[in-house]
């Protein structure tokens, strides 16, 4: 991203208003230095990458197998097995660790099927303009308003349960946000002067597109993605817990449902059902707190507040008595 | 005029997305490699069955002829039947989504007012701790998977409240009264509401905290201060009102979300709408029932966005330029 950045393009920047954090640095050092000037981003960031090198090394950090039978059925947490067992006798706590393994395939695959049709729909419509426009933003809308889970329902339960299946249901579906999101900010990149500047010098439609407008609208994307992983881990628990998961395969997702469908309610194994849903939360929290500070950080609107009285030195009235 | 020229607009749209919607509805369910009858599975599915319910269902016809006759009998309001209970899809769909709808309106109704509360004063009082708490919290109960949480409800309410159902089943012997037949509706409405309810609660928080945000930084806020206005008068008076409008848009696209909601709560406590027949259909592979029930929850959906659409344009005539 910086060697793109760093072309011919990137000389007019520093006098476009939009790049306000990290615009000395090129933009692809924006998130960069969102993560180090956020400690929402820093503390999201850290998550994530951290659940990351647990799936990465999970057989070295899981106590037992993912299929081992270590104990009795639903065995409560004890100092052998922090986390209980489940069901089937297997240890929790690798489960959970095991299970970060297709839950993060599926959130960070997912996303990048959607961050490319949705990518590519949002450029190809905001920098075109006219009909193809109004093709692509139809079709997106068509897309926005149809409820999605049923839709990936559906065609999950006819495609058949496999992992391969669950990503591209995913992908297919969570694009349009992105598009939508994308387009706006093509739109007026390529109003700016050396987008304008390059036209007249005759660039081709592909040069200024991955010379001059992805650049600008990385970051948004980046941030896009980050969120759209969130939404895919999500979607997936839903479909695992609809019994439309990969069977073979172990997700948190898959452990939500196998802990509904076991009846670990009935016998009060809260420890069999509590941990995957923590662990689900904590990387959509991740994500959520990554990607919106990238979006903060790129929207320096927001950064003003009229009525707060740290950033804004105008009021003399006292915080704490609003009337 | 230009009103009429958008209700014009609003309504085309609607009604060509319900068309998407049914087409879709075919080309997923009929035009796929192979059709509903291959991947049935059942004791009963020797192949000269198979070929019957080919048959039964015009599976044997061309594509296109297929596609004329399922647009011909949608249009009489026939869905075809269930595979499992062999009745009309349609008998099976009214009575499930009448019981979702008022457990929907009842979580809907306790988010948004949940949800606006707390984004106006975690925008108001922005940057303290009591924004920190408020944005904490809405995070945190945005990012719960819905189907979790609703077990982890049932888990600390088992006892007293009901937990799964939607009437008690010993109460139609005593000959209860109609307030208590309404209580105990309620009672079994309140869990899978409250579930829906909380995980939306964060959604709205957030999006009504951001919106108003924005609105604050606008010029017109300024003015107002100048002019020397109190605070609750600028909230409310101006920043609340011009950021009700993306609210507004922000709440009808989560309507999908209410639908999805509703499939995993009711899949949760055996709530008897249209989501437990999704989950139902879904888990024996009903197609007939599953296409009926997407269909439903699309057109529901669509019909929504489009009331959304209406009130866009009371909240703010200008969105028809």
């Amino acid at each position: 991203m910086s060697t793109i950045a760093s072309g011919p393009g990137a000389a007019g920047a520093p006098t476009d208003p939009s790049d306000v954090p990290g615009g000395g640095r090129g933009r692809g050092g924006v998130v960069w230095s969102v993560l180090r000037s956020r400690p929402q981003a820093a503390i999201g960031g850290t998550v994530l990458v951290l659940t990351i090198l647990v799936a990465v090394f999970a057989p070295l950090l899981a106590p037992y197998g993912p299929r081992e039978k270590v104990g009795p059925p639903f065995a409560p947490p004890s100092s052998a097995y922090p986390l209980g067992l489940d069901d089937g006798g297997v240890d929790m706590l690798s489960l959970i660790i095991y299970g970060s393994r297709v839950s993060l395939v599926v959130g960070f695959a997912a996303a990048a099927v959607a961050m490319l049709i949705g990518g590519s729909v949002g450029i190809l419509a905001g920098y075109f303009g006219g009909k193809t426009d109004i093709t692509l933003m139809r079709v997106t809308d068509y897309f926005l308003v149809i409820p999605d889970v049923p839709l990936m329902i559906v065609i999950a339960a006819i495609w058949g349960r496999s992992l391969t299946n669950i990503i591209i249901i995913i992908g297919v579906i969570y694009w349009t946000g992105t598009a939508r999101i994308i387009r706006a900010q093509v739109k007026s990149v390529r109003e700016r002067v050396y987008v304008r500047r390059a036209q007249a010098l005759g660039a081709s439609d592909s040069r200024i597109i991955f010379r001059h407008v992805l650049p600008q609208v990385a970051p948004l994307l980046v941030a896009n993605t980050v969120l759209t992983v969130a939404v895919a881990i999500f979607a997936e628990t839903a479909l695992a817990f609809l019994g439309l998961g990969d069977p073979s395969l172990i997700s948190w997702g898959r452990l939500i449902e196998n802990a509904f469908v076991s009846n670990a309610i009935t016998v009060d194994a809260w420890w069999a059902i509590a941990p995957p849903g923590i662990a689900v939360a904590v990387v959509i929290l991740a994500c959520t707190m990554l990607g919106t500070a990238i979006e903060d950080a790129l929207n320096p609107r927001l950064r003003v507040g009229h009525l707060s009285v740290r950033r804004f030195r105008l009021r003399p009235l006292p915080a704490k008595d609003p009337q | 005029m230009r009103g009429a020229d958008y209700f014009l607009k609003r309504t085309l749209f609607a009604l060509v997305t319900v068309f998407v919607a049914i087409t879709l509805n075919f080309i997923i369910f009929r035009a796929t490699p192979g059709d509903a009858v291959t991947g049935l599975r059942c004791q009963f599915c020797t192949v000269e069955f198979k070929d019957q319910l080919r048959a039964e269902l015009g599976l044997d016809k061309s594509k296109w002829e297929q596609y004329v006759i399922y647009l011909q009998s949608l249009a009489e309001g026939d869905m075809g039947r269930s595979f499992v209970t062999r009745e009309p899809v349609v008998d099976e769909l009214i009575d499930p989504l009448l019981n979702t709808l008022p457990m929907i309106a009842l979580g809907t109704a306790f988010s948004i007012v949940f949800g606006i509360l707390s984004g106006v004063v975690a925008a108001w009082r922005r940057g303290t701790f009591l924004d920190w708490g408020n944005l904490s919290f809405s995070l945190l109960f945005y990012s719960l998977p819905t189907q979790w949480l609703g077990l982890m409800l049932l888990i600390v309410f088992a006892g007293t409240l009901p937990a799964s159902g939607i009437a008690d089943p010993f109460l139609a012997f005593t000959d209860p009264s109609w307030w208590d037949t309404f209580v105990d509706r309620l009672e079994h409405m309140i869990l899978p509401a409250a579930t829906i309810g909380i995980v939306l609660y964060g959604e709205y928080a957030l999006i009504v905290r951001s919106s108003l945000m924005e609105a604050l930084s606008e010029d017109y806020v300024l003015t107002a201060r100048a002019k020397g206005l109190r605070n609750w008068a600028i909230v409310w008076r101006h920043a609340f009102r011009a950021s009700l409008l993306p609210v507004a848009t922000l709440i009808a696209l989560s309507l999908g979300y209410l639908v999805a909601g509703a499939i995993l709560v009711e899949a949760v406590f055996s709530y008897p709408g249209i989501g437990l027949v999704t989950y139902d259909a879904v888990t024996e592979r009903d197609y007939p029932v599953l296409q009926g029930a997407f269909l439903i929850l699309t057109l529901s959906v669509v019909f929504a966005n489009y009331l959304a659409d209406l009130l866009y344009f009371k909240l703010d005539p200008r969105v028809a330029e």
